[in-house]
């Protein structure tokens, strides 16, 4: 059941990058072109992801004792700021406004950019990699 | 502030925005998860297959759901590159490695964070923008 879950949840939300204007660089860096001729679409995918999610957590989650399918919620515990928080953000937005595509649409595009879509999502897993041993070295556990 | 009405697309985007959000509530109500990218794919990379295997499902999704769009669409999907060959994948190579170190990305800090009203994913959200607003100055400037 929690893997037919995952695919119902990845399914929808690859619909909905692709719908969204996720998958075309173009339009996301037209999205962050704000001094430039602004496309402001992409915040109206981030306000209705947003408030669909924000009536479902406190609407919904939060009355909820535990998951339909698993014993507890896994949601991050950290409240506390720190500089890795902020430099990886940083870095983060730099890459995304190189390439206009974040992780999600990475993984969205490697079927339907058959040119660059699989090395581009094999760079980013890189990265991912890369950071995580950073990140184990910064914040011994 | 001048707006690109020619390619303003606010119902189109808007209803991808709530096909996310509705993606992100199922996860967490059914599954317990957050849906980060950046944590499903990273961790998918590095636990064994079969302590997470819900994750590579969720991935298949992902990887899915732009096709099953692309077939009710016979104008195709719009995907203009603005980089290309060494500048493309070092751009994603910096995508994986900010998001690792920042604990989240646009879905994640963006879409399940700020929702949760999370202090830090509001922060990781205001810097990533800004950063990626000043960085397609520099970059994309007049394209």
């Amino acid at each position: 059941m929690p893997v037919f879950i995952a695919l119902i949840s990845g399914v929808l939300f690859g619909i909905g990058l692709a719908m969204g204007g996720m998958l075309d660089p173009a339009k996301v860096v037209g999205f962050l072109d704000v001094f430039g001729e602004w496309d402001p679409s992409l915040a109206f995918v981030m306000g209705g992801g947003v408030i669909v999610n924000l009536i479902g957590y406190f609407g919904f989650i939060r009355r909820m004792d535990q998951p339909v399918c698993d014993a507890r919620f896994h949601l991050p515990q950290k409240q506390s700021f720190d500089m890795q928080l902020i430099a990886g953000s940083a870095l983060f937005g730099i890459g995304w406004g190189i390439t206009g595509l974040c992780p999600g649409p990475a993984v969205a595009s490697l079927f339907t950019n058959l040119d660059t879509g699989a090395i581009f999502l094999a760079s980013v897993g890189g990265g991912l990699l890369a950071g995580k041993v950073i990140s184990s070295q910064l914040r011994p556990a | 502030m001048i707006i690109n009405f020619a390619h303003f697309t606010p119902y189109a985007s808007l209803f991808g925005g709530v096909l996310i959000g509705l993606a992100a509530f199922i996860l967490l109500a059914f599954n317990g998860r957050v849906m980060g990218i950046s944590g499903i794919f990273s961790s998918a990379l590095t636990n064994h297959p079969f302590s997470g295997l819900w994750r590579w499902f969720f991935l298949a999704g992902t990887v899915i759901g732009p096709l099953i769009y692309l077939g009710f669409r016979e104008d195709g999907l719009l995907m203009r590159p603005v980089s290309e060959g060494a500048l493309l994948y070092v751009g994603g190579f910096i995508v994986g490695l900010g998001s690792m170190i920042g604990a989240g990305c646009t879905s994640g800090h963006g879409i399940c964070g700020l929702a949760r009203l999370s202090p830090r994913s509001f922060i990781a959200v205001m810097t990533f923008m800004v950063s990626a607003v000043v960085t397609v100055l520099i970059v994309h400037s007049g394209s």
